[in-house]
Formats: structure tokens, sequence, C-alpha cells
């Protein structure tokens, strides 16, 4: 696969990457009574698939959705309840096309060898539409849930969530592309040569390999980071091949970029093989004042908990549109991950108003580029570490 | 019909690793590409059948210390599989094997939740309970346990995960937009268990299903694994498909369950199956003797050998006559992560070799022979009578179908077959209700009869 070189003043490149985040029933923890919401079917997979088929409607690289093994912290009025992220994501494949998708996977309580072969499946059934966002647990809650281990600081979460992420790659690998050969002349099914053993001794687990799954159909699905921290950015600078970054200002986003880039440079990484995204909660309105009227609103019925650690647009479609131009041609952003306050409103403005007006301003491609998800994000198809050293 | 017979419960098996399927075939398809799982769940679902089911294994079988490669070789993951289904479906049961020696209460609890929810009621579990080192090697607990501890560790798994299921009403999502309440007051209670095999605290993510729990498969052939699913189980997934072994496990079953005080069809035993058909019964016994031959090759014969001789016999010719080198007694762990292994080697070896000169046959025949499961094979007519007497004379109640070929080799049974038992009105035309619990009978667990149990 060639390089892919994006230049953002060449528009026959367009350069953003839009994903949605479709956790709950919006970003707001007032969503739920937003009027449509269909909060009574916020666990229902017909609703889901309604959400992704909006989203692949409007050409969106992909959708996440969060989990975790705890129930949400009890708020006023939020919404609480959660389903398996990667069963969701998995349930949402088959009838989707396009769209990346990509569900939380803890790294803290969970065996890597489950999630190497749970986001191979995921790959596997999207026919390479599967990514990983990586998760890990600092609560009492899900460690007393899981009853396995003690709590693990932030520290020492995000460091054993590199070593999972390592392993499970490793796993990915462990079967090359060809390693399913079916020569009826010698009965062999696999070319035991292309299966590897992973043979993983950390000191906090071990993994001997291969895995059951053979090679996702991308080779490795990318690995989705949110960099909430410099313990996760450094995480994300090593691993990731998509960040999320939490920034207010285009300053503070361009800083957290370099810093990204300059990390991962230094992990011996090529910097252009990673893509950031800047998440950005937005409420849409007609005119910036309905907008604001709609946040107070969701605000009256349950206030946010605490300030805001990430991008925020309270406005119009054209006004999203011209942020984002003007964070992605900073060089802030290569995009953003949409956190829609309500998304039975706002999803359907960002695909209907926001995405055509980048389009027409040549900054949104008009038709998915591929069939995989790194095809849409421009990502090189990884080589596998075990064929290069064989 | 004068007297209401018997209704037969059917599932088909998507075959993965083992030596049934016939890879080799040139209409053998992936046992990877979706589309073939899809095929198989959705013809299936046409013909009104139960469910599909999934096995599962957690790590790659070895043989002569390598990676065994004369089987089919890999499968994607069980429940993300069956999520998937679950959208190209409407009707049929989705059945996972997961193993309770490798994975915790409160994931498996939130995973089956979430697939009977996404579902809408259609989950089973079938529990395996493969406790081995081998398999253990790929888990960081270190994961297994000691053989004798294996149905324990099941039981409380099972145990806690029932807990957390009923630890959230059916009705616990109140969604009171106006008053600003998402959950009903009291609806979602916490858990506590302190165990010896699992230690959990904490207030449930998940809402409960459809089905209230999904349904419980049991696969394990011990007499603690029969008094396991007498106890715990809705359904057995058994092999023992002959008629007259399955009789004796069918009553072996029975009285178990009477014994743990379940009545008689609170546990439909299901065993594995294959089925051959033919035009004429000569037919079908050609073809039968046909796939025999394909699914056991010259080195797949030799492999077979070599479990049982602890010795490497790559020398010997398949087409000719048995070793004659004695067994190597010592080592009968030259397979690994397969569940057969001979116990006694020298008998099996002498018996063999009496077999094999009695019959003059060659090393590929005496395998094909010992290793010949029951299978039903005929007409389509002669097979619809034959599985119908096995129902009605309870040597089990129903079948899980298993092919030889992926992902079409169910086709024919599930057009000639069933059509049949349909015309006998021991099968279904029609799904009566929406969740796998109303496909098998199954009556749905209440929250408050779980609280008073546990209470009790
Ligand atoms: C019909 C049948 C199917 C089984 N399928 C699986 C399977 O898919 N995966 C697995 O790990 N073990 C499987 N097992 C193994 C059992 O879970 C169990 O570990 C093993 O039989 C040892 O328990 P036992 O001594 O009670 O038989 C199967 C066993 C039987 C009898």
């Amino acid at each position: 696969m060639s390089q892919h070189h994006r230049h953002r003043t060449d528009l026959s490149a367009p350069s953003v990457h839009l994903g949605v985040d479709l956790t709950d029933a919006g970003a707001h923890p007032a969503a739920w009574r937003d009027l449509g919401s269909q909060a009574q079917r916020l666990f229902d997979a017909q609703r889901l698939a309604s959400l992704v088929a909006t989203a692949q409607r409007g050409l969106l690289d992909l959708v996440v959705l969060d989990d975790a093994f705890s129930l949400q912290p009890v708020q006023r009025h939020g919404a609480q309840g959660r389903l398996d992220a990667a069963l969701v994501a998995s349930r949402l494949a088959p009838r989707s096309a396009g769209i990346g998708l990509v569900p939380t996977i803890d790294t803290t309580h969970t065996e890597p060898f489950h999630v190497s072969k749970a986001v191979a499946t995921i790959d596997h059934v999207s026919r390479g539409r599967a990514a990983w966002g990586v998760g890990w647990s600092t609560t009492p809650e899900a460690a007393r849930a899981f009853g396995r281990k003690g709590v693990q600081d932030e520290a020492d979460a995000v460091d054993e969530a590199g070593d999972v992420i390592d392993v499970v790659g490793r796993l990915w690998d462990s079967w090359e592309d060809d390693a399913e050969i079916r020569d009826v002349a010698t009965g062999r099914f696999v070319d035991r040569e292309k299966l590897h053993y992973v043979d993983y001794e950390g000191i906090r687990f071990r993994v001997k390999g291969p895995s059951i799954t053979p090679r996702p159909p991308q080779g490795r699905p990318p690995v989705v980071v949110r960099a909430t921290s410099d313990a996760a950015l450094t995480l994300a600078a090593r691993h990731a091949d998509v960040v999320r970054l939490q920034a207010t200002s285009l300053d503070e986003a361009v800083a957290q970029r370099e810093l990204l880039r300059t990390r991962a440079a230094d992990a011996g990484r090529d910097a252009d093989q990673l893509r950031v995204l800047v998440d950005a909660f937005v409420v849409l309105a007609d005119d910036e004042a309905s907008a604001r009227a709609r946040l107070e609103l969701l605000d009256d019925l349950e206030p946010r908990a605490g300030a805001s650690t990430t991008f925020e647009h309270v406005g119009t479609p054209d006004a999203l549109v011209a942020a984002i131009d003007a964070w992605v041609a900073a060089g802030a952003a290569d995009g953003f991950v949409v956190r829609p306050s309500s998304l039975s409103t706002d999803l359907d403005a960002l695909v209907d108003k926001v995405v055509p007006t980048l389009q027409s301003a040549g900054l949104f491609r008009t038709a998915y580029p591929g069939r995989t998800l790194r095809d849409t994000l421009g990502l090189a198809r990884p080589a596998n570490v075990f064929a290069a050293t064989a | 019909m004068t007297t209401r017979r018997k209704q037969i419960h059917l599932g088909v098996h998507f075959p993965g690793v083992n030596s049934t399927t016939v890879w080799s075939d040139p209409e053998s398809g992936s046992q990877i590409d979706f589309a073939s799982f899809e095929h198989l769940a959705t013809r299936a679902e046409a013909a009104k059948l139960d469910f599909f089911f999934l096995a599962e294994g957690l790590r790659l079988r070895e043989h002569k210390g390598r990676i065994h490669d004369l089987d089919v070789v890999g499968r994607p993951d069980t429940l993300p599989v069956l999520a998937a289904l679950s959208a190209v479906t409407e009707r049929i049961g989705l059945a996972g094997t997961i193993n309770t020696t490798f994975n915790e209460p409160w994931e498996l609890a939130r995973q089956f939740a979430t697939l009977d929810v996404l579902s809408g009621g259609r989950a089973a579990w079938n529990l395996v309970t493969s406790p081995d080192a081998f398999t253990g090697e790929n888990f960081r607990r270190g994961g297994y346990l000691p053989y004798a501890e294996r149905y324990e560790r099941a039981a409380e798994v099972v145990e806690v995960a029932r807990t957390l299921w009923d630890s959230w009403d059916d009705d616990a999502v109140l969604a009171d937009a106006e008053g600003g309440r998402f959950l009903r007051p009291g609806a979602v209670r916490p858990v506590e268990h302190h165990g010896r095999y699992a230690d959990v605290v904490g207030t449930f993510t998940t809402p409960r299903g459809p089905q209230g729990h999904p349904v419980l498969f049991q696969a394990g052939d011990s007499a603690e694994g029969r008094d396991f699913a007498a106890r715990t189980a809705d359904v057995i997934f058994s092999m023992h498909s002959s008629f007259e072994a399955g009789r004796a496990f069918y009553d072996d079953v029975q009285a178990r369950l009477v014994a743990a005080g379940r009545s008689r069809g609170d546990l439909k035993i299901l065993p594995a199956t294959t089925v051959v058909l033919g035009d004429t019964a000569e037919e079908a016994a050609e073809r039968a003797a046909h796939i025999r031959r394909q699914q056991v090759s010259g080195p797949t014969a030799i492999a077979f050998l070599e479990q049982v001789w602890g010795r490497d016999l790559e020398a010997y010719d398949p087409d000719g006559p048995l070793p004659d080198v004695d067994p190597d007694v010592e080592n009968i762990s030259i397979t690994r992560g397969r569940v057969r292994h001979a116990r006694d080697p020298l008998a099996i070896v002498a018996a063999w070799r009496e077999q094999a000169e009695a019959n003059r046959w060659s090393i590929r025949d005496l395998v094909i022979h010992t290793t010949t499961r029951g299978s039903f094979v005929g007409t389509a007519q002669q097979v619809a009578e034959d599985l119908d007497r096995h129902v009605q004379e309870d040597a089990s109640d129903g079948f899980i179908l298993v092919p030889h070929l992926t992902p079409h080799g169910l086709d024919d049974v599930l057009d000639q077959v069933v059509p049949l038992l349909q015309e006998r009105g021991v099968f279904r035309t029609e799904y009566s209700g929406p969740t796998l619990r109303d496909h098998l009978g199954l009556g749905r667990p209440e929250v408050a009869d779980q609280a008073t149990e546990l209470a009790g």
C-alpha cells in the first residue's frame, strides 16, 4: 500500500477525519431526557443500528462505544446501564459498510488473549472495519467486581495497558496472512511455520499463543487511545494508531499534537502514521442562540460534572465547519471525535448539515476510499512482526 | 394424530476445529468468513430449528510438540460471532460454548446478558470446564485448575452469574424523562459474593435479558459433569448418539435430575450427530463410506495411531498393516489440547491388532472403523423415522446436527429431513415464541424465585 501523504492545502485529498461517539443517549448526562431520545430503547439493537446507519450516511470514519465494568456513577438524574461494547460493535457489523466500529475494551481486568480474539473477530465479521478503544480501570468498583486484584493507580494501569496492547498486537501477528494452505496433497490445513508462539512473560501476565483466531483482515485493527493524561499520551505515542486528544483550545491541541509526534518519533515510530482526533462536545442548532438555549435546558435537567476538558462547540453547523477547518489547517488535529450532546438531535445535524458543507468546501471525502477502516484513515497495513523477522 | 408425540429439538453445530470437517473437499468453504456462519444460521432459521451452536477451544492443539496441522485450525471468537448473527437472524437461538475456568463471572454475566438483550432473548451458554494447564498457558491467572475442581468452580461461576442477572428487575429501566428517573428505585440491587473461586462485590452494569437467564447448556461426560448438569443446566450437549448408548445416558441423567430435585423434561438431552443422505440406502451408505475416507486421510490415520502409541509412526504406510512396535506407555501426552486420551494403550493396541488381523484392515481402515461414531445414514425417509424413534423412545430429546462440510453441509438435511419430521407432527412448522426458552419449552426464571432460593 502506498504511503498516504496528506497535504491540508491539497483539495484532491480531503483530510478531515470524523468519528462520532454513540455512547448512551448522547454526551450530555441529560440527553436521555431530550425529546426523541428513545430512552426506553436505550439498549435496543435497532436503535443502535439506526444511529450507525445515520453516521454511515454521513460517511463518518468511525463510531465509538464506551464501556466499563462498573455502572455509571450515580448522578442526580443520569442514565445508567451498559452493554458489553465489543458485542454491540459485532452486532452492528453485518448490516453496515464503510464505517469503522470502535468498542472500548478494558486492559486491566480482562485477559489479553480474550481481547485479541474479540477484536480480531469483529474485524473478520465487519471485513476490516474494527478498531480497539483501549480502556483501563482505576476504580475500586471495577477491581471489586472482578475480585482478582487490588486497585491500580493510573500510572500502573496505563503501564499494564501498554503491555496488553503489545501482546494483543503479537497475537494478531501470530498467524501470518497466508498460514491457511489447505494442501490436499500432504493433508496439511495450515503451514505451521506461519503460526507463531508469542511466548510473552511479563511481570503481570504471560501468554503462550498463537491466537486461535486467524490474522484479522486489517492485519492489526487500529488501536485507539484517549490521551487523558501525560502517561496516557505517552502510551498513545508508543502504541496508538488513532489518538483521541482532550484539548479545550486550538493552541493547546497544537502543543499536545506536537508533543505526541515527538514522543512517537522518540519511540521509533513514523509520526505521520498517527491520526489525532480531538474530542468535541457539540450542541448544534440553526442559530447560536437556539443552541445555547438547548444546552441550558439540558444543564438545568442535569448539570455536567466539573469543568470541560475538551473542545466544545455550541452553535451552528457552519460555525462548526469553520472551527474544524481552522483546527485542521493549523495542524491541531487530523479531525474530531464528535460527542453529540444528544444523539437524537445533534447526530442528524452533523450528518445532514456539517458534512455536506465540509464536502462542498473540499474538506471531507464524498465516498469511503476503500473497504477497511485503515483505508479510511489512510493508515498503511502493518507488516507482521513474525514474518518480518523470519 | 391421536396421542401427542414428543416434539424433537434440533440445533445446528457450526464445525470449528475437529476431524469431522472435510476441508479437503472442493465444496468446503471458509470456516472464518462471516458469510459461512450467516449461511448456516439463516438456513437453520428458515427450517425453524431451535438454535445455532458454536464450540470453543482456547489453545491450538499440538501433536508431537508441534501445532496439529491436519484438521481445521483456527476459529473466530464465539460471542462476537453470535452477536453478529443476531443482526442477520430473528428467531433462532444462539448458543455459545464458553469455558468457566478461563473467564471471570462478572464479565461472563455481562456478555451473556448483552447477547440476550441484543438478540431479543436468544442467548444460550454452553458451559465447558476444560481446566488443563496446557490451555492455561494462554491466561494471566496462570489459570488452570486441578481436574477435580473444574465443576466446583463452574458451579460457583454460574451461581454468581445468576445472582448478577437477577440483580436487575425485568422492568428496571423506567426512563421517565419528565420525572428524571432512569432506573426504577430499588430495581437494581448491589451484589456481594465471597467464595472460594469468585469474590464479587458491586452493582451490575447490564439489564436483565428477555429470557431472564440465558439458556444453560452443559457439555462434559464424567459423573461429576452429569451431576452438575442435573443440578444446573437446561440442556446437555452429549455425544452418545447410538440408540443403546443414548438410552443408557438418558436414563442415567434422568435419575440424576430427579435426585437433584428437578423433574423429567427440565433437562433436554441433545447429542451431536451427523447425517448422510442418499436416494437409496445403498447410495447413502456409499456416501458415508466416502466421507469417512475423506475424514481420515493417511496422515490423520497415522497421527491418530501416534496418540495411542506415544511414538512417531510417520515411517509407516497408512494403507499397510499396523505397526509392529509396542506403545510407549509413558508418553500419553503426545497430543495436547484434545478431549480424548487413551488410558490403557497396551490393551487398546492388543485389541486393535486382533480386529485388524481378523478383518484384514490397513491402518487407515482400522482408524476409520474405531473412530466412527453414531450417525444417521439412509434415505431422508429412513433418517426421519430413525431420528423420531430415538426421541419417542427416550434415547434423546433431539439432536445437534454436525455437518461434514462448511457451510453447505446441512442444506440437504434441512431441505429433506426436516419437512418429513414436520409431516410426522414431531417438529414445529412455525416458531411459537420469540425466545430460545420458548423453542425449548423452558420456563422463564423469575427474579423473585431466585431471591427466595438464595435466602432459603
Ligand atoms: C459433547 C461434548 C462437547 C464438548 N465441547 C467442548 C468445547 O467445545 N470446548 C471445550 O473446551 N470443551 C468441550 N468439551 C469438554 C468438556 O467441557 C469437559 O471439560 C471435559 O469433557 C472434561 O469434563 P468431564 O470429565 O466431565 O467430561 C466437550 C465435551 C463433550 C462431552
